[in-house]
């Protein structure tokens, strides 16, 4: 390797050295600056070691290096620079791809002969394990290898990772259970790599969990310094509306990506992206041809030609989404923009990482704020980077969704033994604390579908014979392998006119709550829903002075808990000699904000009571994320309802939440602090966590992975149509008729770990009770209670009052009219 | 179950249909009940592919007719497509059980999207299976109120397939959305009868008549 001027960074020495001793771990790098190099040159090395007179000759070795990537884009990348090393070094490995874009014909080839080191999503993997034969495949395994272990993690893709290295290890174990025991490779090395954050150390327990070994940290101590500048706009508005700022800023972006090499403007949804690239087009037409739009439902195809167009500087700036935060670095890249909120340091900084990577080079990153509030979420952002307060990641627990997924993947591969699974996934972090019983409920809902009607019921889906469960129905096999996965999005819908001209996309879920007629705004046009056909949106043109502006699906990403606590800092800094730039800035708001009700200190709570044309508002101010206000409002709203009853509709954002009703609201400084105590916490989230929406939103994704929703063949619709039904529907019958159906319970435990979780609850209340609660009555909406009053669609309800009271009132308000 | 209360009367031209809350109308002068959309076997198809519901919604929902039938006596049933929901599966065995027991009535099926069984097992079920529009007295039945497309003076249709369902909004942004029975200016859609499926929210005019099925009682809106 020394031939080649490379001087190795120590932690990839370190690395290195590690991999040559045996050792597992966990590799601590930023991107761009040769983390993948660290296991991949390091697993290499161990074969030359092994094989010192003729590591250069030796081909067909079998597969010795497994790369699980969470990126599908950009494999090729990867792929590329350890073909290159591995030539320069004159040996004879291959490699091989493997993900959703894979031709059939390729797969067979790799099946017939694995390469060396093959790169994988973890979705392909588990495909891999339906397979018979499988475990033959990496009867040559050395090294397991997760790059974006970070990414992966606190997610159920990385459960799924938990699962197959699980599976492939416990392989692994009965192959050199046959062989000499004296053999140096007693087993399978594991290797994560990941960006930082604030729990390495577990993240590092949870990839290595099922060695159980100790494994080590290797960390890259390599400074990046990073620039952030905040786009502030000339004029503030004093009633800030999300999403409603942003793209007239639009402009202050043109000099800087004229004056930049080469440009990344991150947009937080999909939806939004296609907006943002149509309007750069519009205002900066000499763009044209320079820019190009990147995110997950653009065509493989054009995908790729944006990558490779990134490489060679064919183009000025790519608007794009979440669908270019990892992966490997594009050199002229030295400008990264963040348009809206982050809602995390980690993503932030990130971001950031993908703009100057060489050595020596700064990071420079744009904040463009979609709201003028999202100004002080920056001087947060700047604060958070200075203090290096990175959120960590909490690896998800007991996920019976993703593990009847894996079951039924084994059951069509290679068939399973119930107690000998049953020990192995109890070695996962994942599954460590499954319980027996419910080990045999999900059994069970594999060969008997719950609770049936006896001799009516022809339940099918797993069979056990010989005491092994097998998958043995071809349809069912095929319909499982096409949906393996757990990232359910949401389906997005292309926009044209009525007389042809494409307009957009946009997402599903907002479309669905639109009728014909009804106007609505994208890529800045005003357009009338004329209907939708074929999985496209019919519109035309609109005169309509009112419209209905997308709230992005996406746009409900909570502000994560550590950027929540800097910014309750920040925000009191308002009006005070402390106010940076952006909260400057602000000044008319704020003084607005004054002038009408408070600005909350930090030791403070401000609650705002306010009554208009639409009833009474109480809108109380934790700042801590739109996730923990969800769950305080609902426990809210629950005890209010105990002093009487009272029906609420709630919307939150990441400041505060809103209760509002169509009588008084009975809080004053009397009960306030006994309503927001910790008193009876446990029970009282008990008792409102069925009065949510949250554990019916939570199902949506459960019944996609759990197997309960069936999105159809591609081509078949006839077929599927009458196996098609709605989360909600299902949702809707479990729980009338099946209360204690598994796949049910864990919605409701995710929203109890999760979101209702009760130590983070105790401590935001414990904080508030240590606070001095402040109760305002401003006489009209204030600049803080704006934002979260006139999001309409993003409402959940919760009522205290008899079903038919509520009828009987709202049949009397009708005839009143 | 709620207990269920008194069905509700509504008058089309001197006829009287008693709508009852658990989604069906009984046709006094005629003796017939009317249904739609009872999506029979739906649960036994989903299981027989691997998906588990729960068949309780099934045998509930066979209940309840059965129940409907003893409780009005009908000389006859109508229903207006989508008796079953597909292929044949064991479930169905449950329903030719029910099907003995009320062997003396009428069952005449409009055929829907979903009624794909073959002629003789029909036969064998004693249904009796109409294509398009069915014609009682003044009175049509079809299964898609979009098949119902001639104007016929002095007629009035019943027709399901769409689900309908109401939603009420009153004040302080507070909603609630309940499946309903429909009455437009010339023809009714009633609400599907299966509780294993969902709803369309309709919009109505100051002319239709809207009946909401909540908490067990049918109420005029």
């Amino acid at each position: 390797m020394t031939s080649k001027s490379f001087k190795p960074f120590s932690f990839q020495e370190e690395t290195w050295q590690y991999i040559l001793d045996g050792e597992s771990g966990l590799v601590n790098a930023p991107t761009g600056c040769g983390k993948t190099y660290s296991v991949f040159l390091g697993s290499l090395m161990q074969f030359i070691n092994d094989h010192p007179k003729d590591y250069s000759r030796l081909r067909n070795n079998g597969l010795q290096l497994l790369w699980i990537t969470p990126l599908r884009a950009l494999a090729k990348d990867i792929g590329r620079a350890m073909e290159e090393a591995i030539e320069s070094l004159g040996m004879q490995w291959k490699v091989a791809i493997r993900n959703g874009d894979t031709p059939v014909a390729e797969r067979a080839k790799q099946k017939k002969n694995m390469p060396e080191v093959l790169i994988i999503t973890p979705e392909s993997l588990h495909l891999l394990l339906t397979q018979k034969g499988y475990p033959e495949l990496f009867r040559s395994l050395r090294i397991i290898a997760v790059d974006e272990w970070h990414e992966l993690m606190g997610s159920k893709r990385g459960v799924q990772t938990e699962l197959a290295i699980n599976r492939i290890i416990h392989a692994g174990y009965s192959f050199r259970k046959q062989e000499t025991p004296d053999q140096q490779q007693n087993t399978i090395q594991v290797w994560g790599i990941s960006a930082t954050i604030g729990n390495l150390t577990e993240a590092k327990d949870v990839l290595l969990s099922t060695l159980n070994q100790p494994g080590v940290i290797v960390k890259a101590h390599i400074h990046k310094p990073i620039e952030v500048h905040t786009i502030i706009p000339e004029e503030i508005e004093r009633y800030p509306w999300a999403g409603h700022l942003g793209i007239k800023l639009a402009a202050t972006l043109v000099p800087i990506i004229e004056q930049s090499k080469t440009s990344l403007i991150f947009i937080n949804t999909r939806g939004m992206s296609e907006t943002w690239y149509q309007t750069l087009l519009r205002i900066a037409p000499q763009l044209a041809g320079a820019i190009a739009l990147h995110h997950g439902s653009i065509e493989q195809e054009l995908r790729l030609w944006v990558e490779e167009a990134l490489h060679t500087e064919k183009l000025k700036a790519v608007v794009c989404t979440a669908s270019l935060d990892l992966g490997v670095d594009f050199r002229p890249v030295d400008t990264v923009i963040q348009v809206g909120s982050p809602k995390g340091v980690a993503r932030f900084l990130q971001r950031a990482g993908r703009s100057g990577h060489r050595p020596g080079e700064v990071s420079k990153i744009y904040f463009l704020p979609t709201h003028s509030l999202e100004l002080v979420e920056a001087a947060a952002l700047k604060t958070a980077i200075a203090e290096e307060a990175i959120e960590s990641k909490e690896p998800m627990l007991l996920c019976y969704d993703v593990l009847l997924q894996y079951l039924c993947t084994l059951a069509i591969g290679e068939g399973f033994r119930a107690e000998a699974i049953f020990s192995e996934i109890k070695s996962t972090w994942c599954y460590a604390d499954l319980q027996e019983n419910e080990w045999r409920e999900i059994l069970r809902h594999l060969t008997d579908g719950g609770n049936a009607l006896q001799q009516y019921d022809e339940y099918h889906k797993v069979d056990v014979e010989d005491g092994v469960y097998r998958i043995r129905q071809k349809r069912i096999a095929m319909r499982h392998r096409m949906h393996i996965g757990t990232i359910v999005s949401d389906a997005m819908l292309k926009v044209k006119f009525m007389s042809g001209g494409y307009v957009g996309v946009i997402e599903e879920w907002f479309i669905s709550r639109l009728e014909p007629g009804d106007v609505f705004t994208l890529a800045g046009r005003n357009l009338e829903l004329v209907m939708i056909k074929d999985m496209t949106v019919l519109v035309r043109k609109s005169s309509a002075k009112k419209s209905i502006v997308p709230s992005w699906n996406g746009g409900r990403m909570s502000l994560t808990a550590n950027l929540g606590h800097i910014l309750r800092q920040t925000f009191a800094q308002a009006l005070t000699p402390l106010a940076g730039i952006e909260l400057q800035s602000l000044q008319g708001l704020f003084e607005l904000q004054l002038d009408l009700s408070h600005i909350p200190r930090e030791d403070e709570l401000l609650i705002e009571q306010i009554e208009d044309k639409d009833g009474f508002h109480l809108l109380v101010y934790p700042f801590e994320g739109r996730q923990v206000h969800e769950a305080m409002s609902a426990i809210l709203a629950y005890r209010i309802g105990q002093i009487m009853p009272m029906s609420f509709s709630i919307s939150m954002n990441d400041y505060g939440f809103e209760l509002l009703s169509d009588q008084p609201i009975p809080v004053d400084d009397s009960n306030a602090a006994a309503l927001l105590s910790n008193e009876n916490l446990l029970a009282d989230i008990q008792k409102s966590i069925n009065n949510t929406e949250m554990a019916k939103r939570k199902f949506r994704d459960i019944a996609v992975i759990g197997g309960l929703i069936f999105q159809g063949f591609p081509g078949q619709h006839q077929k599927a149509r009458h196996l098609q039904s709605s989360a909600s529907l299902l949702f809707k019958v479990f729980e009338e008729y099946d209360p204690g159906n598994i796949l049910l319970r864990q919605a409701y435990n995710e929203v109890l770990v999760q979101q209702m979780d009760e130590v983070r609850l105790r401590q935001a209340l414990q904080r508030i009770s240590h606070s001095r609660i402040v109760l305002t009555f401003p006489k009209k909406l204030t600049p803080l209670s704006f934002p979260i009053i006139v999001d309409g669609l993003n409402r959940n309800n919760l009522s205290s009052e008899k079903l038919e009271d509520r009828i009987k009132k709202m049949q009397e308000q009708l005839t009143a009219m | 179950m709620h207990p269920m209360s008194a069905p509700l009367l509504h008058s089309i031209n001197d006829q009287h249909f008693w709508l009852s809350a658990e989604r069906c109308i009984y046709w006094e002068e005629a003796q017939t009940l009317i249904l739609s959309d009872t999506h029979f076997g739906k649960t036994g198809h989903f299981r027989k592919n691997g998906i588990a519901v729960p068949q309780q919604v099934y045998k509930e929902d066979l209940q309840r007719f059965v129940q409907q039938v003893t409780h009005f006596k009908p000389q006859q049933i109508i229903v207006v497509g989508d008796l079953f929901h597909s292929r044949e599966n064991r479930e169905l065995e449950l329903f030719l059980k029910w099907r003995r027991d009320i062997a003396h009535t009428r069952l005449v099926l409009v055929r829907g999207n979903h009624d794909l069984l073959d002629a003789a097992w029909y036969a064998a079920a004693d249904i009796e299976v109409q294509e398009g529009i069915y014609q009682v007295d003044a009175f049509d039945f079809v299964h898609d109120p979009a098949d119902n497309t001639e104007t016929r003076e002095s007629r009035y249709c019943f027709s399901g397939h769409i689900h309908p369902g109401v939603s009420l909004n009153g004040s302080a942004k507070q909603s609630l959305q309940f499946p309903c029975f429909f009455f437009g200016a010339g023809a009714c859609i009633l609400p599907a009868f299966s509780r294993f499926s969902g709803l369309k929210i309709m919009r109505s005019q100051k002319t239709d008549s809207v009946y909401a099925i909540a908490n067990g009682a049918v109420m005029k809106l």
